[in-house]
């Protein structure tokens, strides 16, 4: 048990989802193990019997998740309605305990993935494992957000930001991370081998996470090589690929790659179609809040551009397209394929970024790189912008 | 009532009599429907032998089952096992349940013996025994075809007739309520159809929060690999995973005694798809449509049946897949079964089948000639006639899929644990260990599994109680089809209370198996998983299973599952359950 704790402990700094020594982690097979003692664990051992589940998580999110997640579910009346695609699919919305009582996150946890406890954490849960409340737990630090900085665009141009939000708003952009840069490079193709590409994979995997371009560490990563797709498995860590790669023949002949990224319609159609083979997908943060700011002021389809806004968007001359995950009639395999031709890269609405090359990771990567940070000037210029010219 | 039609329909063959029993709606509600409702009803006879003309043959539909829920169109057949003699049942789909509720019942209880072969027709409130002496040692389709204005079919085959065990229940033609020798109780009833037409409705609570959380559904299904996406089964049908079990090296090939079959990539999905250009097709409500039937209305085999009668065969024609499984389907036996006690044979007779000894010997079962007398009895029973109980591998008597314990230790607790022997869909780890969801687990551990399987058991035991299809959960989860639950009955609810449910119902199967006489040397493996390694190559070492960590992991299920250290079901955890040991 020791050993997973320990795991789990590191995932959780490494990723910047909690400080040193905060999360606290249960597992329970036959018997209940914590990673430590806290005082939680009297009301916290009692989720599991009344909860089906083996495995949990609380704790406190590191700065600035903290504020952000305090500030919402403060404000948000018991529940946190997301707005990017990922969290709407998977989570639906997140629950707000205001006590840290047995009962009141029960109720919560009966219906939902999730609670938070204004103050005090968050909650989530696993019926398979810590890794299953890991994701959850980042889903809902990158849901919140999202949610606060693309409100915060979208209320300040409609003069509803009082001072308590536009001071946690000054103090979050203190707390930013610096915007990332790059400067060297990555492996120069073409390659010559299934190994290298293998290895391009993976070296490409572990910078997108060091660069934080993705939510805890999921996006993912393709490379085509004589007519085959290798890519990154699903809920497969970025950082660590060796092992969780598909090989997938173009031809259709194995079905291997049913365990691959959810992205796969999207990611073949870019290599059949275009004259792309190296595809990138990450989840950068103000790519997608900006990519949810729908200028449109009478948009007949508010609410639901993330399937059908039918308007041309661009960002920074980056297209926004709508699509949803996977491969139902409003996939994004539908929209992003074609809108990437001849472009350094696509935003998705509320969701992600898909940037593409020929013939290794260089392009992709720096473009990836290049959107988020024109993304994050663009979204702070707007902000300029309005204070400059006022409140009308 | 919303959901529910609250009515049960109870037929008694000896005195062609037959009555509508109201349903209790707190019955209902801890039990819901499907298998947990018929799991009810058996408990009051199991300990009646299978052919006992008192022991009941149950048919059960869920509150979801004719409404717009995602994936309901399901039911349940259930009994006690002529196979195993545990708790006897199987889901299937087509449009027998949809039809069941449009008729007006939540299910049918069959009980007595009809003194000639005779047919069940339910056309909304009316029920008539017929004479189906004319249909005697008839093959499903043609009975299927024959009673084809009659609605919805559940039609036996030969083989149940002539007393093979593990025969199935064909539905509509092309499904299958294949494990457990279900068909082989409605032979001993001599029913040899049923058939079931209704114009009803299912009465829904709020439609307005059904559509929503039907939405939600559809969403998650869509964002699914495994069920929408690009190699998922709507587009290749079940046997989409037949290339990962080759991948992962747990293709149980050769009776288990090897897990890799050098075939494989010629006998994939993707060859049959070639082959036969089949279309897509399924159940009444459901939209990922995973069954595959060709233009002349054959049907693609199924992941299982693919697999065992290729790889567990050591068969590489694929013509004879699809031969073995059209056998099957007419004569009315599982083909999980069929292959298996093929393979045993094969390797207790030391030799390899040719293809056309596959189907020679299949038509011998189902017909009762000569060896097929015998193999008919199923593996267990066949290999401890010769003397090679260790070479039947099956659990309880249930001959195992296509999974090999040796390369998903989950999937190795949860056959030893099954409450109908060998089986993989009551905890159904292929989610985790193999698919990777919700997120993946490794496969070659115990540790965390116990609960895992207890909690993986429960979930089916509501998904087929709901019913609903046990694939939509490789997408969704409790947490959205509570949702569904309360928006089409109207009781409130959570996926947590859910699993509550599902846990009494699991239990209460464990229960009825501890009647019969079942203990924990029941839940095991056969040796051969414990002492010979599987595949070995430079990246990937099949071991033997350890047989201590098993029994850890078999220990701590007990505690998980709060039954005594022996396995047996106790007083107290039966009363918080709601459920009473006599
Ligand atoms: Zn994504
Ligand atoms: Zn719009």
């Amino acid at each position: 048990m020791d050993q997973i704790f320990r795991i789990y402990e590191d995932k959780f700094l490494k990723s910047g989802l909690a400080d040193q020594g905060t999360p606290l982690l249960g597992l329970l097979d036959a018997r209940l193990s914590w990673n430590r003692d806290d005082k939680a664990c009297a009301v916290l051992e009692r989720l599991f019997e009344h909860l089906n589940i083996n495995a949990l998580v609380f704790s406190q999110p590191a700065e600035p998740y903290r504020s952000i997640v305090d500030y919402l579910a403060e404000t948000s009346g018991g529940i946190i309605f997301p707005g990017d695609c990922e969290s709407r699919t998977f989570l639906h919305d997140l629950p707000v305990s205001f006590s840290f009582s047995l009962e009141s996150i029960i109720l919560a946890l009966k219906e939902r993935k999730s609670v938070i406890i204004p103050g005090q954490g968050i909650i989530t849960y696993g019926t398979v494992g810590l890794e299953q409340a890991y994701v959850t737990f980042s889903s809902v630090c990158f849901a919140c957000f999202v949610k606060f900085f693309s409100d915060y665009l979208f209320d300040i141009t409609h003069g509803k930001i009082n001072n308590i939000r536009q001071n946690l708003f000054d103090l979050l952009v203190k707390r930013l991370e610096p915007t990332p840069c790059f400067k060297t490079s990555l492996m120069k193709g073409p390659f010559d081998s299934e190994i290298s590409v293998y290895q391009a994979i993976q070296e490409a995997g572990t910078l997108i996470v060091k660069h934080r371009l993705v939510d805890s560490y999921f996006g993912n990563i393709s490379f085509c090589y004589n007519d085959t797709l290798y890519i990154s498995q699903t809920g497969s860590s970025l950082d660590n690929l060796q092992g969780f790669i598909d090989p997938c023949p173009l031809d259709g002949s194995s079905c291997t790659a049913v365990t691959a990224s959810s992205e796969l319609p999207a990611h073949l159609k870019i290599v059949k179609n275009t004259e792309n083979n190296a595809i990138l997908h990450g989840h950068p943060r103000f790519s997608v809040i900006l990519s949810m700011i729908c200028d449109i002021e009478k948009c007949e389809y508010r609410g639901q551009c993330h399937i059908k806004c039918p308007h041309e968007r661009f960002v920074c001359d980056i297209p926004i397209v709508s699509g949803e995950v996977g491969s139902g009639p409003y996939g994004l395999c539908n929209t992003v394929p074609e809108a990437i031709e001849g472009r350094p890269g696509v935003i998705v609405y509320g969701h992600g970024v898909f940037t593409a090359g020929k013939t290794d990771f260089n392009r992709p990567f720096k473009n990836l790189i290049k959107i988020e940070n024109d993304c994050r000037t663009e979204y702070f210029n707007r902000i300029r912008s309005f204070h400059r010219y006022g409140r009308r | 009532m919303y959901g529910w039609c609250g009515k049960i329909a109870k037929i008694n063959l000896s005195d062609q009599t037959w009555s509508v029993e109201t349903a209790d709606p707190e019955i209902l509600k801890k039990f819901i429907g499907g298998r947990g409702l018929a799991g009810y009803y058996l408990r009051k006879k199991i300990t009646l032998n299978w052919d006992d003309p008192d022991m009941p043959l149950l048919i059960f539909t869920g509150p979801l089952v004719n409404t717009r829920s995602p994936t309901s169109g399901r039911m349940t057949i259930m009994s006690r096992s002529p196979l195993t003699g545990t708790v006897g049942d199987s889901s299937v789909g087509g449009s027998f349940g949809t039809e069941l509720k449009k008729a007006g019942f939540d299910g049918i209880i069959i009980t007595g013996k009809s003194h000639i072969l005779a047919g069940i027709e339910i056309l909304n409130d009316s029920i008539r025994i017929t004479d189906a002496r004319h249909l005697a040692g008839r093959e499903t389709g043609y009975v299927n075809s024959l009673l084809k204005g009659k609605g919805s079919r559940a039609v036996i085959g030969p083989a149940a007739e002539n007393g093979v065990v593990f025969s199935s229940v064909i539905v509509d033609r092309y499904f299958a309520a294949g494990r457990s020798g279900i068909g082989r109780v409605s032979a001993s009833k001599n029913i040899k159809y049923i058939t079931v037409k209704g114009t009803g409705k299912t009465k829904i609570f709020n439609a307005q929060d059904l559509r929503k959380a039907r939405e939600d559904v559809f969403r998650l299904a869509a964002a699914s690999p495994v069920l929408l996406g690009e190699f998922g089964i709507s587009r290749f049908g079940t046997g989409a995973l037949y290339d990962l079990m080759d991948a992962r090296c747990m293709m149980p090939t050769d009776n288990f005694r090897q897990t890799k079959f050098s075939h494989a990539s010629f006998m994939n999905a993707h060859a049959f798809k070639k082959r036969y250009a089949p279309k897509k097709s399924g159940c009444r409500g459901c939209h990922i449509l995973c069954k595959k039937i060709t233009k002349n209305h054959t049907s693609i085999p199924e992941f299982e049946t693919m697999s065992h009668f290729s790889a567990l065969l050591d068969n590489s024609d694929i013509h004879t897949v699809v031969r073995a499984n059209r056998i099957c389907n007419e004569m009315g036996m599982d083909t999980i079964s069929a292959a298996a006690t093929l393979a045993c044979f094969s390797e207790i007779s030391q030799k390899r089948l040719s293809p056309n000894e596959i189907v020679s010997l299949l038509l011998d079962i189902g017909e009762k000639r000569g060896l097929g007398a015998e193999l008919g009895m199923g593996a267990a029973k066949y290999a401890k006639r010769r003397g090679r109980s260790d070479l039947a591998m099956a659990v309880k008597g249930q001959e195992l899929p296509a999974y090999d314990p040796r390369g998903a230790y989950g999937m190795a607790l949860a056959y030893a644990t099954s409450t109908r022997g060998g089986c993989h869909l009551r905890a159904y780890p292929v989610s985790h260990e193999i698919l990777r969801k919700p997120v993946a687990t490794d496969r070659f551990t115990f540790k965390g599994k116990a609960r895992i399987i207890k909690i993986g058991e429960d979930l089916n035991a509501v998904a087929d109680s709901l019913t609903a299809c046990k694939f939509i959960f490789f997408a969704a989860s409790l947490e959205e089809y509570a949702k569904i639950y309360t928006a089409v009955t109207g009781i409130k609810t959570s996926g947590q209370d859910l699993f509550k449910t599902g846990e009494r119902i699991y239990y209460n199967e464990r229960i009825m198996n501890s009647a019969n006489g079942f203990t924990e040397k029941d839940d095991d493996l056969p040796d051969r998983f414990f002492t010979s390694p599987g595949y070995k190559n430079t990246s990937i070492d099949i071991d033997p299973i350890d047989r201590k960590a098993f029994l850890e992991a078999r220990s701590n299920y007990y505690v998980v599952r709060k039954l005594d250290k022996k396995g047996m079901p106790v007083p107290d955890t039966a009363r918080k359950l709601g459920l009473v040991i006599s």
